[in-house]
C-alpha cells in the first residue's frame, strides 16, 4: 500500500497516469463515437481542422475522417504495444531465467545469441523479419516482440544470477525441489518486478518502433494507425501538415504517458532510487 | 598496449557473433517469397522457365540451402558480397556508395546528443530539484517520446517551408558544381535537420544518464575533498567530477549505436538521403535480398567497430579497467 502513496505523491507519475487512461479510453469508445469504418470516404478531403464541425480534426488526403483514425489508432498502437511488449517479455524471461539459473555452456549459449540480436541494430532486423513475412498486423506485432526481448532478457539473467544462491533458493533445494519448479515458483516471483517496471520502457519503444514502420508503409495498411496516418500526410506536407502533425502528437503523448508511468512505478516501489 | 590487447580480445571474442548473425539472417532469407532470379526475371519483363533454371544454375541457386550457405560465408572471408541485380552492381560497391552519408549523419549527430547531453545533464545535476532541472528533465522525457520521423517531417513544415532556411531534403545541391569549402558547406547544409531528428532521441537519454551519474558522483567522498580543499564549484566538476562521470556515456555510445543505426533508416527517407538506411529500405521494398544481407553484415561490422573504438576510450578515461585486464 506504502508503493500506492508512493506513486499518487509523484506529479509526474499521475499525470502519466491520467494521459495513459485517456488514450485508452478512446481506444474503448473509439466504436461509440465513430460506428463507421474510420477508413472509409467521410466527406471532402484535406478540410482543415476545427472549420468543419462534422470533423473536428479535419479530414486526410481522400477525405477521411482524421479524429476517426485518431480513435481507432489509439487501439493499433496499445494493441501492438501490449502484444508486443507480452512477447518480449516473456522470450526475455525465459532466456533470462535459464541462462542466469543454470549457468555454463548454457549461459554462453544464450548469451552469445542475446549478444547477436544486440549487435544487429533492431531496426535493421525488423526490415528483414517484414521483408520474409510480408506485414500484416500479426507479424508486425510478432516481428516487434521478436526484436525487442534482449534487454528484458539481460535484466532478467542478472535478477537471477544474484537470487540464484540466497538461502531461500537452497532452502528449497534441500526440500528436494525440481529446477523447473525453483526456477519458475520460488525465483522468479522475486525478479520479477524490475523486468515489468522495464516493460514500460519496452512498449514506448514498441509503439515508436511499429509508427516508424507504418511511416514507411512496411506495416499494415489496412488498419487505421497513427503511422500509417503520418506517411499518408507526408504526401500533402507544404500545406496540409496537419495530416501528418495531429497523429504525431497522439504518438508523442501515448508513448510519454508509458513512460511516466513506467518511471512512476520504479520511483515507488524503488524509493531509494528516486531522483535518478 | 594493454588496451589494445583487451580491446583485441573483445573483437576477437564478437567473431562468433558476426557468424551467428548472418547464419541466422541467411536461413530467415530462405522463408522469403522469391529470390534473386524471380527479381531479375521481372526485371527483364518475364522470361521461360528454362532462363530461370539456368539463371539459377550461374547463381548457385539450385544447391541444397546448406551449400548455398557455405557459398556464401566462403565468399564474404573474400570480401565478396554477390551482385546487386536491382543496381546491376556488386553489392560491395553499392554499399560503399552509400556509406558516406550515413557514417557523417551518424556522427554529427552523435557528438550534437553527446555534446548537449552532457551539457544539460551537468546544468540539471547541479540544480537539481529546482526549475532549471525541472524544465530540462521535461523537454528530455519529451524529447525521449517523439517520434523522429515525425520531428523530422515538422522541422521541414518549419524550416524548409515557411521559414526557408534550410533545403528539406538530399545530400547536396545537384542544381550548381560547387567544389571544396563551398561544397562542404552546401553538405551541411542540408545535414542539419537529419542531424538535429537522429540526435533528439539519444540527446534525451544522454541528458538523463548524465544528470544521474552526476548526482551520483557529487556524493562521493573524494568531491568532498575538493570542495574541502577550497577549490571554486566550476573547478570541483570540470576537472574531478566529470571525468569519473562520464563513464556510463561512454557505455552508453557503444550500446546505442546499433540503435542510432537503426533510427538512421528512417531519417534518411524522411530527408531523401542517399545512405546505407534508405539503401536498406529499399532494397526491402524491391526484394533485393543480397543486398539486405549484404547491408546487414555491414551493419553488424559496424556496431562492433563502433563498440571496439568505445573499448578503448573507455579503459584511455579509467585506467582500472585495463589494470585488472
Amino acid at each position: 500500500m506504502d508503493a500506492v502513496k508512493r506513486y499518487f505523491r509523484s506529479p509526474a507519475a499521475v499525470a502519466g497516469l491520467i494521459l495513459l487512461l485517456i488514450v485508452i479510453a478512446m481506444a474503448i469508445s473509439a466504436g461509440w463515437f465513430y460506428p463507421r469504418d474510420p477508413l472509409a470516404l467521410a466527406g471532402r478531403p484535406l478540410v482543415w481542422p476545427f472549420s468543419n464541425p462534422r470533423f473536428l480534426l479535419g479530414t486526410d488526403n481522400s477525405g477521411r475522417d482524421i479524429a476517426a483514425q485518431i480513435f481507432y489508432g489509439a487501439r493499433i498502437s496499445l494493441l501492438i504495444g501490449g502484444v508486443a511488449t507480452a512477447i518480449a517479455i516473456l522470450i526475455g524471461i525465459l532466456v533470462g531465467a535459464f541462462a542466469g539459473y543454470y549457468g555454463g555452456w548454457v549461459d554462453n549459449v544464450l548469451m552469445r545469441i542475446t549478444e547477436a540480436f544486440q549487435t544487429l541494430p533492431n531496426f535493421v532486423l525488423l526490415l528483414v523479419l517484414v521483408a520474409v513475412f510480408g506485414s500484416t498486423l500479426t507479424t508486425v506485432t510478432i516481428a516487434v516482440g521478436v526484436v525487442s526481448w534482449p534487454a528484458p532478457a539481460r535484466l532478467t539473467r542478472a535478477e537471477f544470477l544474484s537470487l540464484r544462491n540466497r538461502e531461500f533458493v537452497q532452502a528449497g533445494r534441500t526440500l528436494g525441489m525440481r529446477n523447473i519448479q525453483l526456477i519458475f515458483g520460488e525465483i522468479l516471483p522475486n525478479a520479477l518486478p524490475p523486468v515489468i517496471v522495464y516493460a514500460s520502457v519496452v512498449m514506448a519503444v514498441a509503439i515508436l518502433l511499429e509508427s516508424a514502420l507504418a511511416f514507411l508503409r512496411l506495416s499494415d495498411p489496412n488498419v487505421a494507425s497513427w503511422g500509417n496516418l503520418i506517411g499518408l500526410g507526408r504526401d500533402v506536407l507544404r500545406v496540409q501538415w496537419y495530416v501528418s502533425a495531429i497523429p504525431g502528437i497522439a504518438i508523442l503523448v501515448t508513448v510519454l504517458a508509458v513512460s511516466l508511468v513506467g518511471q512512476g512505478l520504479n520511483d515507488a516501489l524503488n524509493p531509494r532510487l528516486k531522483g535518478r | 598496449m594493454r588496451i589494445l590487447s583487451l580491446a583485441g580480445r573483445r573483437l576477437a571474442a564478437s567473431i562468433p557473433t558476426l557468424v551467428l548473425i548472418l547464419i541466422g539472417v541467411f536461413l530467415l532469407l530462405q522463408f522469403a517469397p522469391g529470390d534473386t532470379v524471380d527479381a531479375m526475371m521481372a526485371q527483364m519483363g518475364g522470361g521461360d522457365a528454362a532462363t530461370a533454371k539456368e539463371l539459377r544454375k550461374f547463381y548457385g541457386l539450385d544447391l541444397s540451402i546448406p551449400a548455398q550457405l557455405g557459398n556464401y560465408l566462403w565468399r564474404l572471408v573474400r570480401l565478396d558480397l554477390g551482385f546487386s541485380s536491382i543496381y546491376g552492381k556488386p553489392v560491395a560497391s553499392v554499399i560503399l556508395e552509400r556509406l558516406p552519408p550515413t557514417i557523417l549523419l551518424m556522427t554529427a549527430s552523435l557528438s550534437f546528443a553527446f555534446f548537449f547531453g552532457l551539457v544539460f545533464g551537468v546544468i540539471a545535476a547541479r540544480g537539481v530539484n529546482r526549475w532549471p532541472d525541472t524544465l530540462i528533465s521535461t523537454l528530455g522525457l519529451i524529447f525521449y517520446a517523439t517520434p523522429s520521423f515525425w520531428f523530422g517531417l515538422m522541422a521541414i513544415v518549419v524550416f524548409s517551408v515557411y521559414l526557408q532556411w534550410l533545403p528539406p531534403g538530399g545530400f547536396e545541391d545537384i542544381g550548381t558544381v560547387r567544389t571544396g569549402i563551398w561544397r562542404a558547406l552546401d553538405i551541411a547544409s542540408h545535414l542539419v535537420l537529419p542531424t538535429l531528428t537522429l540526435g533528439l532521441i539519444f540527446l534525451a537519454i544522454y541528458l538523463r544518464i548524465m544528470r544521474a551519474s552526476m548526482l551520483e558522483v557529487l556524493n562521493l567522498d573524494y568531491v568532498r575533498t575538493a570542495r574541502a580543499k577550497g577549490l571554486d564549484e566550476t573547478r570541483v566538476v570540470t576537472r574531478h567530477v566529470l571525468r569519473n562521470a562520464l563513464l556510463p556515456m561512454v557505455t552508453l555510445i557503444g550500446l546505442q549505436a546499433g540503435t542510432m543505426l537503426g533510427g538512421s533508416v528512417v531519417v534518411e527517407s524522411v530527408f531523401s538521403l542517399p545512405g546505407l538506411g534508405r539503401l536498406a529500405y529499399e532494397s526491402v521494398v524491391q526484394r533485393d535480398l543480397n543486398t539486405l544481407l549484404g547491408i546487414v553484415f555491414v551493419s553488424a561490422l559496424l556496431v562492433i567497430t563502433v563498440n571496439f573504438v568505445v573499448d578503448l576510450i573507455y579503459a584511455r578515461l579509467d585506467p582500472r579497467i585495463t589494470a585488472e585486464g
